[in-house]
């Protein structure tokens, strides 16, 4: 969390998105229209009206359009930006692979919403949980103030060159999008020297004729993954040097690829990422005044999956609860299976329990942390089941 | 003659009217040009890593976003004052289905970006399954002709009709046949004030099966029956028609096809070709093709 600045400003969650995108300086904004992510656009596209941003806004006929514009705007050299949700970013799947596989660094802001069926609008983040595979980075935020500034990071890490891939800000929608809260606008000129102009070597050129998008057979299709999948491994070192690099300029620094909150004496540690983050920080709070040992780590690297700062920051803890906004529907939930996986081979063998909570926008309350924190006691007995839905209203089943 | 802007070397089936559609493409757009295409034949047939017989800038993404991309393309290059001609060279099945979405948007959004569909009338990278394209009564390996089925049972989408309705400036159909023509037209499209479309005739020799010296032979007759009219819309009106002298019975143009050879075998398809006769003579009444 920041501190506060006589610069804050209490503005919406998507018009300061809107502000950091425009301090990036985007060539090309393709879009269209999705709730909860439609004002982080509808500013942008003021900015563009008002001559504020010199950016070419497209209106574009679907999610899918939106990123495929993006990929021959950054294949000509650009930068592109879009932002999307729940299934407008089902829709880009597709098009998520390809920008990936063809290293093209696009970043999105994601306006974290449940998929349907049921159509639902609420907060949750199977969606871009759901996108986990597609090879683009995933940063998680907290509050309007990380989305903001992980909206510049985001640039900056995808662009450099030894990573080049895409990057999605992921944002809880409605959650984050649509709040009011004080919140340290960028400085356009300190965003500029923090991010020079996109110069990719290879572009479209007709002095320079070069074929993009080849199609590879067996020889060579594994070598192409393997250099997306290093590229990811290589980003996790650039996502910590560039949130140091920002605490330099802009003084704001809530970990790289996680952060800890009460963690180095805690027993009890949960693990989240997202906005409950703020609510787990609260309840943590409390049952410290009660003399509880309980922590907090909060992910905001969900891809690359940084295993082995995970492993070092719970390796002390007696039991770990996992509370995430989504479900692997067949098998338990995205983080809570990855965070068993990369322990599986070290010598943690900490209890960890997982919880589907706040699914389609339900709220999730100190008191269900409490609960959660109860569960994560009996647990260290064995008396919990590994993975629940939180708050399952049997009744209506 | 110059040396062509797609390299020889390619892996097209000899007989397969694609890769001369493109040279004739390039030769009249010249080396300022980027290509953008969708999967398909072209695109496996050109780029396996790490050859490419592209001699231009040339990207494929997906099936169905080439005018997507080429959209984000053209927005750049007019950002950084560049006049480049960015052309679409997509099949009939990229071009009338699963890229229809992404068509209009960039043909609404007035992109000056030239669209060409080379038009083999199916899914030939898939194996000759049927698109939209397809005509009457064609056999693909998904409308097999049967006690049940003379082939594919609809007529042809009217893909230029769908580029008129949205107002692109320059709308023609073109032949491989007739390389003068087609490279005309390439010019015209590209002086257009916004986006053009040229669908080509295109012959594939594994989905319609022909003698791979006929090609060309085939994609005349295609027009001088009157089943692919050679036509041109300027800003929505038809300034442009090749005249067909004589036109020829559909039977010449139909019978040198596999495609078609269910039609001749079976009594019960003699009307089929008595409709497929009614739709040249429909074109032949409607663009005036006989003075």
């Amino acid at each position: 969390m920041s501190g506060k600045t006589a610069n804050m400003k209490v503005v919406e969650g998507s018009y300061a998105v809107a502000h950091a995108v425009m301090c990036c300086r985007p060539d090309v904004i393709s879009a269209y229209p999705i709730t909860p992510q439609t004002h982080i656009v509808e500013n942008l596209s003021q900015m563009v009206a008002d001559g504020e941003l010199n950016s070419k806004f497209l209106t574009v006929d679907s999610e899918f359009s939106a990123l495929s514009v993006l990929v021959g705007v950054c294949a000509a050299g650009g930068r592109g930006y879009s932002s999307t949700t729940s299934q407008g970013l089902a829709l880009m799947n597709e098009v998520l692979y390809n920008v990936s596989g063809m290293r093209l660094p696009i970043v999105m802001n994601v306006a974290n919403r449940a998929i349907g069926a049921p159509l639902n609008i609420w907060n949750d983040q199977q969606d871009s949980i759901g996108a986990r595979d597609v090879g683009w980075l995933q940063i998680y935020c907290e509050d309007v103030q990380e989305a903001v500034d992980a909206t510049l990071q985001a640039y900056k890490i995808a662009e450099d060159k030894e990573i080049r891939m895409p990057a999605m800000v992921c944002m809880d929608g409605f959650v984050l999008t649509h709040v009011y809260e004080p919140v340290e606008l960028l400085d356009k000129e300190k965003a500029r020297d923090f991010l020079p102009d996109f110069q990719p070597d290879n572009i479209l050129d007709p002095a320079h004729p070069k074929t993009f998008g080849a199609f590879a057979d067996p020889s060579a299709f594994t070598e192409f993954r393997y250099q997306q999948f290093e590229a990811q491994q290589k980003s996790m070192a650039k996502i910590e040097k560039v949130a140091r690099e920002f605490e330099e300029v802009f003084g704001r620094y809530y970990g790289g690829l996680l952060d800890g909150y009460y963690l180095d004496d805690a027993e009890i540690v949960i693990v989240s990422l997202g906005s409950v983050v703020g609510t787990i920080k609260d309840a943590v709070d409390a049952m410290r005044a009660e003399g509880k040992k309980v922590g907090l780590l909060k992910l905001r690297c969900y891809r690359p999956f940084p295993v082995q700062a995970l492993r070092k920051a719970l390796k002390e803890a007696s039991v770990i609860a996992v509370i995430e906004k989504d479900v692997t529907i067949g098998c338990e939930a995205g983080l809570v299976t990855d965070l068993k996986a990369s322990f599986y081979n070290s010598n943690i063998r900490t209890p960890i329990i997982g919880f589907a909570a706040g699914l389609g926008g339900r709220d999730i309350t100190i008191k269900d942390i409490r609960n959660i924190v109860a569960k994560a006691e009996a647990a260290r007995k064995g008396q919990q089941p590994e993975f629940e839905f939180l708050n399952l209203r049997t009744e209506i089943l | 003659m110059e040396k062509s802007l797609l390299a020889p070397g390619h892996r097209a089936c000899a007989g397969c009217a694609m890769p001369t559609t493109i040279r004739l493409v390039l030769d009249a757009a010249g080396p300022n040009t980027i290509v953008v295409s969708p999967t398909g034949c072209l695109e496996v047939t050109t780029t396996p890593f790490p050859e490419s017989a592209w001699c231009v800038p040339w990207i494929h993404s997906l099936f169905e976003n080439a005018s997507a991309v080429a959209s984000g393309v053209e927005v750049m290059l007019k950002r950084r004052g560049k006049d480049t001609n960015v052309i679409v060279i997509a099949g009939d099945g990229s071009t009338f289905d699963i890229g229809m979405g992404c068509n209009s948007g960039m043909f609404e959004r007035g992109h000056k970006v030239l669209y060409v569909c080379y038009d083999n009338e199916a899914y030939m990278n898939t194996g000759v399954q049927r698109s939209g394209s397809t005509p009457f009564c064609a056999q693909t390996t998904t409308t097999p002709p049967g006690s049940q089925s003379q082939g594919n049972p609809r007529p042809k989408k009217d893909m230029p009709a769908i580029a008129l309705a949205h107002k692109v400036p320059y709308v023609a159909t073109a032949s491989v046949a007739y390389p003068v023509d087609l490279r005309r037209k390439v010019k015209k499209a590209l002086q257009a004030n916004g986006p053009s479309y040229i669908q080509v005739n295109a012959p594939c020799i594994t989905g319609w099966t022909f003698d791979a010296g006929t090609m060309i032979e085939l994609a005349r007759l295609a027009v001088e029956t009157g089943l692919w009219p050679l036509t041109e819309y300027e800003n929505g009106e038809l300034t442009g028609v090749k005249k067909v002298r004589r036109p020829k019975p559909v039977q010449e143009y139909l019978k040198l096809q596999g495609r078609y050879k269910h039609l001749f075998k079976k009594t019960e398809c003699a009307d089929s070709l008595v409709r497929i006769q009614a739709l040249a003579d429909a074109n032949i009444a409607r663009y005036r093709l006989v003075d």
